[in-house]
């Protein structure tokens, strides 16, 4: 999985050189460290920006280059030791520095010394942003984002469960087995919301899940919750943060739905397009909405942060009000399970005791159980 | 009257919420004569039903689109006899607290079938709940202002309102049809609706939306003033010294 969270937090690592959030981090760095090296050497500020304009020169194609290679390199790299990949990343620095001086020499006479003072500056860069990343991994190790992850992990609002809870209740006498269903759905849900929801999971899971959270509020609403899926094109092998769609639907059927008696739609709209994986949201949004205004931020900024603890810069929510809608859309990187780990779907029909892993695979299965009955 | 049959409206808005509490009902009824006068799915609703079948007895969610549970009880104790009226919430913190504090009914959902039978027991000896004690419960302001007319309870959205004037013991409703005569203080008019609505003078509170400019008019006796030009109505508001002010933050966003 190449989410920003490593796995062993104590033993450094070396960063994934194919996140975005990495190679900004890169970028802005050597650059910031280029135009102070520049101020530094030129003593006064007039001649600051000739002696910018003359780093910008060997900075910017030296640092392209190591990152291109680094980033071709970056699966064999992740295999080594931190020891022995931090000594790699120094030698492609070298190397990279020597022919590149090599090239411009020939192009152009460099001064004598030039190679020397290219590849100081690129192992202090090296050193100093393995460094950073090491801190940075230290600072998200997965003691302290465990537990802000569990922090974080979407709670599911108690007005919701007594209004179900009463839902159900209201079903018993009249149509038992639809109050069965409801309830099997209930059961299905809660055990999502219970479980250990650190590891990214598949999307057609979660779209599982949001379809019997749905069901669960149709039963109350009836015919004021109109829901519209479009999930032709959707990657279901995607992994996606657990919980990552159910808050906001929470959301949009307590903003939109619940505080007009008038029907409204909640719409679902999953695809993939450039490598990405994009969920646009659509509820109506109501300007009198009674009480109902408050601690909507709540659910948005949780999920928000929890793709950030996953993806880092590469993933983005972002919600909109148009005129009469209000919008929120998730862009993720597309990844899914390596093969290797792959093994197929289990035939097992209950929850099974054990691992956290044959537990998430038990519910799948469950899950789609539940869906065939009804169907 | 201890022979005649409990009357008891439900209201609610989700149907199978209505429904449980109609089962239930039903089971209480060996133990208590009573009869289930009619469902309504709003508050609103639920007023003009009752404006034509009185009941003992209203039980009523809080959470509800239109006209919330809290409003409701408020425009009830406008009519000729105000029902006893009972909350039934699923769960919301801040209001039982304030239910609690304020030693109002209320039920929590899933609601039990003895303690529905405990508080029917309880309601011929109950008085409704004062506007005082509603007013402390944790709502968000009304969405219509009630007046009693020919004892029937008429609901003014306060979105229509232009603007409220405080005239001796009544405040006048001012919409762009009609006026109505409102038996509350202004001040606290003020508090509850707060943007909404701006004091331009003591006795009045003008509506922001309404409020198309202001115009300087010099009196006989040379002083000068500022009126309020409003959309909808005729006539204009005076602006007090003490409120001038308001003209020029006013001013500024009506000239942009």
């Amino acid at each position: 999985m190449a989410a920003i969270i490593r796995q062993n937090p104590n033993q450094p690592a070396l960063p994934d050189f194919r996140n975005m959030g990495t190679i900004l981090r890169v970028l802005v760095a050597v650059n910031l460290g280029a135009a102070v090296l520049a101020i530094a050497r030129a003593g006064q500020l007039s001649s600051a920006y000739a002696e910018w304009i003359e780093a910008t020169g060997f900075v910017e194609p030296y640092l392209l280059l190591v990152l291109a290679v680094l980033w071709a390199a970056s699966p064999w790299l992740s295999r080594l030791s931190f020891g022995v990949g931090a000594g790699m990343v120094a030698l492609v620095t070298v190397v990279c520095g020597y022919l590149l001086h090599e090239v411009m020499h020939r192009l152009a006479p460099l001064a004598p010394g030039t190679l020397v003072r290219w590849i100081v500056f690129g192992l202090v860069a090296v050193a100093i942003l393995l460094f950073y990343f090491h801190l940075r991994a230290r600072a998200l190790s997965p003691a302290i984002t465990e537990a802000r992850l569990q922090a974080l992990q979407a709670r599911i609002r108690p007005h919701f469960l007594f209004n179900s809870i009463n839902a159900v209740l209201s079903l018993v006498r009249s149509d038992p087995k639809r109050a069965e269903v409801a309830l099997e759905d209930m059961a299905d849900l809660f055990r999502v919301l219970m479980r250990d929801n650190r590891n990214l999971a598949p999307l057609e899971e979660e779209v599982e899940l949001c379809r019997q959270y749905l069901e669960l509020e149709k039963l109350r609403l009836g015919d004021r919750l109109t829901v519209d899926w479009n999930v032709k094109s959707m990657p279901g092998d995607a992994l996606v943060p657990p919980l990552m769609l159910q808050p906001l639907l929470e959301n949009a059927v307590y903003h939109g739905i619940e505080p007009s008696s008038m029907p409204g739609t909640v719409s679902i709209n999953l695809f993939l397009s450039r490598g990405e994986v994009h969920a646009i949201l659509k509820n109506p949004y109501r300007t009198t909405g009674g009480n109902h205004h408050s601690g909507n931020k709540m659910a948005l900024a949780n999920v928000r942060e929890r793709l950030a603890l996953h993806f880092d810069a590469e993933a983005s929510l972002e919600s909109r009000v148009t005129k009469d809608a209000y919008e929120v859309h998730i862009r993720i990187p597309y990844r899914t399970e390596p093969a290797n780990s792959a093994t197929g779907v289990p035939t097992v029909t209950g929850p099974m005791p054990g691992a956290d892993d044959d537990r998430q695979r038990g519910v799948s299965a469950r899950l789609g159980m539940t869906e065939a009955a009804r169907a | 009257m201890p022979d005649s049959p409990l009357r008891v409206l439900i209201v609610d808005d989700e149907a199978p919420a209505r429904r449980r509490l109609r089962d239930l009902l039903e089971d209480c009824a060996a133990a208590l004569p009573l009869a289930i006068i009619g469902e309504a799915q709003h508050g609103r609703e639920a007023l003009e039903l009752l404006q034509n079948a009185p009941v003992d007895l209203v039980l009523t969610d809080i959470h509800m689109p239109d006209m919330d549970g809290v409003e409701l009880a408020r425009h009830l104790l406008k009519l000729s006899h105000p029902p006893v009226v009972i909350f039934t919430t699923a769960f919301h913190e801040h209001a039982v607290q304030a239910f609690e504090v304020n030693a109002v009914d209320y039920l929590m959902k899933p609601i039990r079938v003895q303690r529905l039978l405990g508080a029917l027991q309880k309601v011929p000896r109950l008085k409704p709940v004062s506007a005082e004690k509603l007013s402390q419960l944790p709502t968000t302001a009304r969405r219509f202002l009630s007046v009693t007319e020919r004892s029937r309870v008429v609901l003014v959205p306060v979105e229509d309102v232009v603007y409220l004037k405080a005239e001796l013991k009544y405040i006048t409703i001012r919409t762009s049809q009609r006026e109505y005569l409102l038996e509350e203080s202004l001040t606290r008019l003020e508090t509850e609706f707060g943007a909404r609505f701006v004091r331009v003078h003591r006795n009045c509170l003008a509506a922001r939306d309404h409020i198309r400019g202001f115009e300087r008019r010099v009196n006989d006796d040379g002083d000068a003033h500022w009126e309020v030009l409003l959309a909808g109505v005729q006539e204009t508001l005076p602006v007090s010294r003490r409120q001038q002010s308001v003209v020029r933050e006013m001013g500024r966003e009506t000239a942009a």
